[in-house]
């Protein structure tokens, strides 16, 4: 657990041997392009709640699905969009089938972390984010992201971001990772900072991240009413009553506004610049009851998030793999509420430029009874790890037995699944 | 040495303008050892009350699985989402009545050894009801137990309904105890809690045990378990007979029994790395992130002689020359950041009565997560970091000074003026550059929020 982590005193530091004047901030320092090692992106984002694979990439072809399914209003064929004959695309991802189109995006189906029976959010998302075989090991307290970066020398903290106020494990670990949500605009006046930064003169960890925040939040979009926003944001906010996206489009207006879109834009803001990697999570995938209503709200959410990232990135878009994964899949047979309940095998999605995209991966397993994991859920024929793995090796060209020893200790990659241009 | 301020702050809830501080440490015993004040004026609700909720949930359960289809299963569902949702609201509640204690006691150390041992025995609900556990699950099996002896805290700490579902305990079952035997396979152990046993409520990670001992203590553990009827029991259909061997001694034989579990606890309560590893933790928490090694050798030893009395121990702590040492070190945690604040606007005993569960979770439950500090949600069994710098991130610190410059306000409509406040906050600890600030700002509203964002007022 102890780790010596490098620590903030000493990055600034090595800003100052590097001559920089202004060194109380290491933001007025951007990293040299040299010193960030690589020119890809990778934004990790955890679907927390358990997503139905079913349900957004549906397997339409299959003889037994429209059975199983049949439980859920609007769970069919009838309005999924077509990507291969096989597989349709949930209504709610619509505006994400430019970038499917483009060859931007890909999925990967019946895919699962090596999780298997209690189907506990908690543990589930703990064992995604850990990126562990099991949550007995001393990795289980950091997450498979920071191990990554530790493998990186002259990593900063300014080279991958953790965004939104959920304290994530996936980030956790003893690489340098800044933290920061982006609503938390520090709106105070230019007497009040004055006197704040004298008051801190003296403390340089309070000193150093006033100037961080302060720069930060000059850098970020404020919420409208600043800091008098605060009662009403309590880091779940209602996202009930949106409207669907024109395909392809950001979102634009109030809704651009919203919590993930600000994290996202956020996040596109620092991936052009110097920073690599950042994470977040969204939530709202957990379907018992309705699915037909809740999941669109938690799709329009991804699918906004994704969007905003492409049009704010830039051409740094074309560098960058978006994956977005969750803690387990659902029961394959719709339950007596219009839901779901928690499986095993789900479906992973990936997007950006640097995708070979316009492709479902993935063995399938069928939907007989005798396919399903238990005879309930969709059988997982690899795991989940394997194509993230795959990704770092692609997009950061990671020693294939460094990923399996020490990132996602106790993996078999298989063979090369071809994520990647 | 004693200084009644420093009490308050390094060792209470802060500084109150309404609540007199202790005047010495024999004060501070006194005051500890007496009736528990808060508790009795705040009252939350204790674990054999819970138990009612997580009773009426079972049988909402019981009738959903066993009537399924039915009307009957809708009612229940319906009765138990409501049940959820009660559970819930109070959860609220208890969250305002511990700010309260907080801002109220003459006897802050309490709360701040209840606190500290909550977090050794981190202990948090997964599903359901469980969620709103961790407060009456720290009113029964920690709080009475924090001048008592290590023992007893760690045998109520570890046999608690909550502890028991969150290291998922009452899942393990031995390979061969009979119920294993009966399902045929199916049945397996679970490490978890014996793992953690170890590595966090005892030993400690670097003290010398082998992954043997840890299997060996879950074959030992294997039994107890927990149901809203009773709370603890031990099943012995579920145990692995044994004997087991840990740290090199047998315990138990063909018969499980839960006397052999409580003898391992007995031990591992004794066992000379436990009382280093707990006054390691003591010494971070109450003094400084790299503590003085004496004050950490001296609470070793009077763990070890007074065989693990936790009332000896923490007289130790403050009759130790270091923990007096005038300079503010540790960072405040941001519940503690937030109810010391409270304290010295003195929130009044009624601010939160009456309020609806919107109204009372942007003023308790948001301005936490937004500073890292979810309620009752740490991220993992070992509890919340004591490092300063994980606290002080940009965020961490946007996060505080917004609240600091709006949220005081809302606590307390009757806001201080500045000037007097700086003394209400800090005393005689008030640096020069607070107290200008406190004159110089351009509003009430930025004075206050300066001076609780102050590192004078966030240090402690």
């Amino acid at each position: 657990m102890s780790h010596d982590r490098p620590s903030r005193r000493a990055f600034l530091t090595r800003s100052l041997a590097l001559g920089c004047s202004l060194a109380a901030s290491p933001l007025v320092t951007p990293v040299s392009f040299a010193a960030a090692p690589w020119p890809n992106r990778l934004v990790v984002i955890i679907l927390r709640g358990a997503m139905d694979g079913l349900d957004v990439v549906r397997p339409v072809g299959d003889p037994g699905f429209a059975g199983l399914r049949a439980g859920l209003r609007d769970g069919g064929a009838a309005a999924a969009l077509d990507l291969n004959g096989f597989f349709a695309l949930h209504p709610a991802l619509g505006p994400l089938m430019p970038l499917w189109q483009a060859g931007e995006m890909s999925f990967v189906h019946a895919v699962s972390t090596p999780y298997r029976d209690k189907r506990s959010h908690f543990d589930g998302q703990d064992l995604l984010e850990a990126g562990t075989p099991d949550l007995s090991g001393a990795g289980a307290r950091d997450g498979w992201l920071n191990r990554m970066l530790q493998q990186v020398p002259g990593v900063e903290a300014e080279t991958s971001f953790a965004l939104g106020h959920d304290d994530m494990l996936l980030t956790k670990g003893a690489a340098p990772v800044a933290n920061w949500s982006p609503e938390l605009g520090l709106s105070i006046s230019p007497q009040a900072e004055l006197l704040a930064r004298q008051m801190m003169a003296d403390d340089p960890l309070f000193r150093d991240a006033l100037d961080e925040a302060l720069m930060l939040s000059e850098q970020t979009e404020a919420t409208p009413g600043g800091m008098a926003a605060m009662g009403g944001m309590d880091g779940g906010a209602d996202m009930a009553g949106m409207a669907g996206n024109a395909a392809g489009a950001a979102p634009a207006g109030p809704r651009a506004r919203q919590p993930h879109n600000a994290i996202a834009r956020f996040a596109a803001e620092r991936l052009r610049k110097d920073a690599r990697i950042a994470a977040f999570s969204l939530g709202g995938f957990d379907t018992h009851l309705r699915q037909d209503l809740a999941l669109p709200k938690a799709l329009t959410r991804l699918a906004d998030t994704i969007l905003t990232l492409r049009a704010e990135m830039g051409v740094a878009w074309n560098k960058t793999a978006v994956v977005a994964m969750t803690e387990f899949g659902r029961t394959a047979r719709a339950n007596g509420s219009g839901g779901t309940d928690h499986g095993t095998g789900g479906a992973m999605l990936l997007a950006g430029g640097a995708l070979r995209g316009g492709q479902v991966l993935g063995q399938w397993p069928g939907l007989r009874r005798a396919d399903l994991y238990q005879g309930r859920d969709l059988m997982p024929t690899r795991d989940v790890r394997a194509h993230a793995g795959w990704l770092m090796r692609g997009l950061y060209g990671f020693d294939r037995g460094l990923i399996e020893s020490t990132i996602f200790p106790g993996l078999d990659m298989g063979g090369d699944p071809g994520l990647l241009l | 040495m004693f200084d009644p301020q420093l009490a308050e702050i390094r060792f209470g809830c802060g500084l109150s303008p309404e609540v007199a501080p202790p005047v010495s440490v024999q004060d501070m015993l006194a005051r500890l050892t007496g009736p528990d004040h808060a508790a009795a004026r705040f009252p939350v609700e204790d674990f054999p009350q819970f138990r009612e909720r997580m009773k009426r949930s079972a049988v909402h359960l019981k009738i959903r699985r066993s009537m399924r289809g039915t009307k009957a299963a809708e009612e229940a569902r319906k009765a138990h989402q409501l049940e959820k949702k009660h559970a819930r609201i109070a959860q609220g509640q208890w969250h305002a009545q511990r700010l309260l204690r907080r801002v109220w006691t003459a006897d802050g150390l309490r709360e701040r050894l209840t606190w500290f041992w909550a977090d050794h025995f981190t202990a948090v609900g997964k599903t359901g009801n469980m969620r709103r556990a961790a407060t009456p699950h720290v009113e029964a099996f920690i709080r009475p137990h924090v001048t008592g002896r290590f023992a007893d805290l760690l045998r109520a700490a570890v046999t608690s309904p909550l502890m028991l579902h969150y290291l998922d305990q009452h899942r393990s079952m031995g390979p061969h105890s009979r119920r294993a035997q009966n399902r045929g396979g199916g049945a397996g152990l679970n490490e978890n809690l014996a793992r953690e046993v170890l590595e966090l409520h005892t030993l400690g990670v670097k003290a010398p045990y082998a992954q043997a001992d840890v299997r060996e203590l879950a074959e030992l553990f294997t039994g107890m378990y927990f149901d809203a009827q009773s709370g603890f029991k031990f099943r012995r259909d579920f145990a692995e007979p044994g004997p087991e061997q840990v740290l090199g001694r047998s315990y138990g034989g063909a018969k499980p029994s839960v006397s052999d579990i409580f003898a391992v606890l007995d031990d591992l309560a004794a066992h000379p790395a436990t009382a280093a590893h707990v006054a390691q933790k003591l010494a971070v928490h109450f003094v400084a992130d790299t503590p003085d090694p004496d004050l950490v050798a001296r609470l070793t030893r009077v763990f070890v002689q007074t065989g693990g009395d936790l009332l000896a121990v923490t007289e130790a702590l403050l009759t130790h020359p270091a923990a007096w040492a005038p300079a503010l070190g540790n960072v405040k945690q941001p519940w503690e950041f937030m109810t010391s604040a409270a304290r010295a606007l003195a929130v009044p005993p009624t601010r939160f009565r009456g309020l609806k569960e919107n109204q009372l979770r942007p003023l308790l439950h948001g301005p936490l997560v937004r500073m890292g500090q979810r309620w009752e949600t740490p991220l993992g069994p070992d509890g919340w970091p004591e490092e300063d710098d994980a606290w002080i991130t940009p965020q961490g610190l946007a996060a505080r000074m917004g609240w600091a410059m709006v949220m005081p306000a809302r606590l307390q409509p009757d806001l201080p003026d500045p000037r007097d406040f700086v003394r209400h906050a800090l005393g005689d600890h008030a640096p020069g550059a607070v107290i200008f600030a406190a004159e110089a700002a351009e509003t009430q509203r930025e004075g206050v929020g300066l001076i609780l964002s102050s590192p004078a007022f966030q240090r402690k």
